[in-house]
């Protein structure tokens, strides 16, 4: 870090300790549409915030264009509203020259995958300590009403009138196709979920990803109603918790076992099956995520939430500084009279 | 046999091969021993667009030119006066660059009939009379090679890489040079392969005793030292120079370097550089393509880094729209184009100046950027430092423009002393009381730079349109005209703030050369040579392209002619045009290669006609 940025960040004033929600939160009037799953995304995130111990202006909100990325405006904290795709870049960038910082990306299914898909895929593998939250709501909002690289095949919308013909991401294993380290899944109806998620994902050193189900319901509404709502909820949603058996349903009667590498479900009450049959989530074996993560789209399977996988390997930014601490260390720190006569040099008298 | 020595003032050589034949090194070592010795002195590499091409084909070849003299020298020189060919492919590509008269050294083991075939000929040239006008050594620099290393017992692959030092030892002799120099270099460079000290250095004394000894020179020239302002010089070539001004500006701003980059040629050598400064504290970030190369850029620009990123056209067509973002959020951010001949892919290794709209205009929107080039390889230095300082200074991106000519081009740097480099003094904000995003400072215009970690300045920014002074969201009609009109002031303001343009010549005349850029050297010879002639011809070179000094109109308009030379169709000339409503001359050349001097000469007398 230079002397100039120490000198302005050093401060005698203590950042006050305890923060609350209401502290996170900016004077700008939110302009989402009502009841747009943005809204809760925006109250968990501000209600983890005081959780996490960081001083407030530390924190830097990075997005891109969308519906999502209006959301740094509402956090009052450092903010970059950036163009299209590229708060991943931007925020690998102001990541690698101050460590220092809290850094979170927030974009959506469009923005990061679309548009931004090369920056997204090169940051989740080099591990820059970032926390990417995801909005997917399987649609573009803020252009009105286009298929995104989410949405489902056949998808009608106003630029597929006959229905789609793209095959959707599933961006859980993209992250973890791209090296990431930390992959998660949560929702915007599930407060609890999220603000737990949200804290996973900001104690990760590295990359975090946390892909948020988000109900646009003016262009997409209820794309996620079978995983948020109280009536199907309980049958159509695994939890993946670290330790635990994948059990879900109404009454905790069924269960995800392992036939070879292909999960299925098995019922705890057909006398056969017991909970020791079931697969044990472990959230740092990386072959089993892509198992889990693979359970999305597969409609035999209830679809999984919560964290994939959390594991530690080198960050990025953390190389980058041992390589100057090595070379200043073997070659002695830099100066202007040393690098003005360096290279081969005569002398004319 | 009594060898005659004749003295000249300026000698260009060409040292021509395939590229396996270590051309490049014996140019470069060529050139550090002239320096050392005083010459001053201009080069440049000739390498081919591929990197492996097949052997001894004409797309193989690979060229470095050295001019140096007793005399100031400007440029690699128009042509050559001696050329060095180690095979059939490199007299073919290269004869048209020799002056009538112009000595050939050949190597005769490359003119076997494979290598004829290869490159094209039908029957050697070497025994058809079609070198008659040239004079031609023939020396079997292969076969003297094998002879003077037969009893080291080394592999012919090993041998065949030293024989660029045979020729390297006969140039030596042929321009009365020390051997000495390279000697040491060798030492250094095989210090941990004796048998390459010894196998190197014995063929280099064998090609200079042969030339000595032998009958077939019977001329040597002497080239004497040039009157150079005394003091430390070291050769640097443009991308080594902008590295240089770059870590300097970071050094003198006390802040960290960082650079955000892709790949591209010929602009690559400046990530190459800047990554061995690690123990400046600059950090560089190999990106996933151009805009993340920017982007990242502008997020350590946003954290309180000296930000930049270096390209090409191509790139510099893909970072267009985050080049519009730094204008919006008016963060400090340099963006070096190395220019090559375009558009598309076009010519990636040749040069060209044909993105200077592109950097004046090249954005959607009002988004003013200041450009600046740079007009020679060690003025790339200056030109970086200055880049940074308006940048940081007037929170904004900046466009710096060098070429390939420039990029790969050498010269001898004087080095400059640390207290002669302008001082660059940014200040973060820190003090919370009142602070507003987009509260300008009152001489320049700029906004307040406060950066992530200081309390009580927490804020956003972005791309949407800003209210002035709070800088929050704002899309009314006043406001969005009251932006644009400040944004551009901002960079208009910055002629207030930057030396006034100096004509080089008499200040009022017949004809003005203007030019901006590489063409620098070779416009000055050009009009020197006119001057020397009686003509009433001055030279102006502009390094500000935008916004122009503040007596750049008043200048033009003291002569009668003016003449813009650019390696275009057109641009800088079209600018004048619109400012000043000049009926400018332009010159026009488009082949991917720099101005000969003769062709600039050529069109003044055109202009002037017999008029002194
Ligand atoms: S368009 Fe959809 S995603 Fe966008 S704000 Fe409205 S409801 Fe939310």
């Amino acid at each position: 870090m230079s002397t100039l940025v120490h000198d302005a960040i050093s401060h005698d004033v203590v950042s006050k300790v305890k923060y609350t929600a209401k502290d996170f939160s900016s004077d700008q009037d939110v302009r989402w549409c009502p009841g747009c799953g943005d809204y809760s995304i925006l109250a968990q995130v501000q209600r983890t915030m005081p959780e996490l111990n960081v001083p407030k202006e530390k924190v830097v909100f990075v997005s891109g264009i969308g519906c999502s990325s209006r959301f740094p405006y509402y956090m009052e904290t450092y903010g970059f509203h950036s163009i299209h795709g590229r708060a991943t870049a931007i925020g690998s960038g102001l990541k690698i020259a101050r460590p220092d910082l809290s850094v979170w990306i927030v974009t959506g299914d469009g923005d990061g995958l679309s548009i931004g898909g090369n920056h997204m895929i090169h940051l989740l593998r080099r591990n820059v300590d970032v926390n990417v939250l995801l909005f997917n709501n399987q649609i573009y909002g803020l252009t009105k009403g286009q298929y995104s690289p989410t949405s489902e095949f056949g998808k009608v919308t106003k630029s597929t009138p006959y229905g789609s013909v793209d095959m959707p991401f599933n961006p859980a294993s993209l992250a973890l196709g791209s090296g990431g380290t930390f992959v998660a899944r949560s929702m915007d109806r599930d407060p609890k979920h999220l603000q737990g998620i949200v804290k996973r994902a900001a104690e990760h050193k590295g990359t975090s990803f946390v892909e948020v189900y988000q109900n646009c319901n003016v262009f997409n509404d209820g794309a996620f109603f079978q995983f948020t709502e109280k009536e199907t909820k309980s049958d159509s949603v695994v939890f993946l918790e670290h330790g635990k058996p994948l059990v879900f349903g109404k009454e905790s009667d069924k269960g995800i076992k392992l036939d070879g590498f292909s999960p299925v479900v098995v019922s705890l009450k057909d006398g056969v099956h017991s909970a020791n049959d079931l697969l044990i989530h472990n959230e740092k074996d990386s072959t089993l995520a892509f198992i889990l993560a693979n359970m999305t789209y597969n409609h035999d399977v209830p679809r999984p939430f919560g964290i994939f996988l959390a594991i530690d390997r080198p960050r990025y930014e953390d190389e980058i500084e041992k390589q100057i601490d090595s070379a200043i260390s073997k070659r002695g720190k830099g100066s202007l009279e040393k690098l003005l006569n360096s290279g081969d040099t005569w002398v004319i008298q | 046999m009594e060898k005659q020595t004749r003295t000249l003032d300026e000698v260009t050589i060409r040292f021509a091969g395939d590229s396996g034949d270590g051309m490049q090194l014996t140019g470069g070592q060529f050139t550090n021993t002239s320096a050392a010795m005083g010459n001053d002195l201009s080069t440049l590499p000739d390498y081919p667009a591929e990197i492996r091409a097949p052997r001894d084909t004409t797309y193989g070849v690979s060229g470095f030119q050295i001019h140096f003299g007793a005399t100031e020298i400007n440029t690699p020189g128009d042509h050559c006066d001696v050329l060095v060919a180690m095979n059939a492919a490199s007299l073919k590509v290269n004869l048209r660059s020799l002056i009538d008269g112009g000595i050939i050294i050949v190597n005769t083991d490359g003119f076997g009939d494979r290598n004829l075939k290869l490159a094209g000929y039908a029957q050697s040239p070497l025994s058809d009379g079609s070198l008659s006008k040239y004079q031609v050594f023939q020396v079997d620099i292969t076969k003297l090679t094998n002879l003077a290393l037969a009893d080291m017992n080394l592999g012919q692959k090993i041998v065949d890489k030293t024989k660029n030092f045979f020729a390297l030892g006969m140039m030596y002799w042929m321009f009365n040079r020390t051997v000495d120099g390279t000697i040491q270099w060798i030492k250094e460079k095989f210090e941990k392969k004796p048998e390459l000290i010894e196998a190197n250095t014995r063929v280099m004394k064998a090609g200079w005793n042969y030339a000595e000894t032998t009958d077939i020179f019977a001329v040597k020239y002497e080239v004497k030292p040039a009157q150079l302002t005394p003091g430390k010089y070291r050769n640097i070539t443009g991308n080594q120079a902008t590295a240089l001004g770059f870590v300097t500006a970071a050094e003198k701003a006390n802040l960290d370097l960082f650079l955000g980059s892709y790949p591209i040629t010929p602009a690559s050598d400046i990530l190459h550089e800047l990554s061995m400064f690690k123990n400046y504290g600059v950090k560089t970030f190999q990106a996933e393509d151009e805009i993340a190369g920017v982007t990242s850029a502008i997020g350590a620009a946003f954290g309180g880094s000296l930000a930049l990123t270096t390209t090409s056209g191509p790139g510099v067509a893909l970072k267009t729209e985050a080049i519009g973002l730094a204008v919006m959020v008016e963060l400090p951010l340099v963006i070096v184009n190395v220019q090559r001949g375009g558009p598309s892919t076009g010519l990636p290794t040749k040069t060209e100046q044909a993105d200077l709209l592109q950097a004046v205009y090249g954005r959607n929107g009002e988004a003013p950027v200041p450009v600046i080039s740079a007009s020679t390889p060690s003025d790339c230095f200056n030109t970086a430092v200055e880049a940074s300082r308006i940048a940081l200074k007037y929170m904004t991106p900046v466009m710096m423009l060098t070429d390939g000519y420039l990029a790969n081009g050498s010269e001898p740097w004087l080095l400059p002393s640390v207290k002669d480099i302008p001082e660059i003094a940014p200040k973060f904000r820190t003090d919370p009381d009142g602070y507003m995003p987009y509260r300008r400072d009152e001489i320049t215009l700029s906004r307040e730079w406060a950066i992530p970690g200081t309390p009580g300045l927490e804020h956003r920014i972005g791309g949407l349109e800003k209210q002035d002074v709070t800088g929050n969201v704002n899309y009314e009609p006043e406001n969005h005209e009251r932006m644009i009109r400040l944004r551009a002031e901002k960079v208009e303001r910055i002629a207030n703030d930057i030396p006034l343009a100096q004509v080089e010549g008499d200040e009022k005349g017949e004809l003005l050369v203007v030019g901006w850029g590489g063409t620098y050297g070779t416009i000055k010879t050009a009009v020197e040579r006119k001057r020397k002639e009686g003509k009433s011809v001055s030279q102006l070179h502009l390094k500000y392209i935008n916004p122009l000094q503040k007596n750049v109109g008043e200048i033009l308009y003291n002569f009668k002619h003016i003449l813009v030379p650019e390696i275009n169709m057109g641009q800088l000339i079209k600018i004048l045009r619109s400012k000043f409503l000049v009926p400018a001359i332009a010159l026009n050349k488009v082949q991917g290669l720099p101005y000969r001097s003769i062709e600039i000469e050529e069109k003044i007398d055109e202009i002037l006609g017999g008029k002194l």
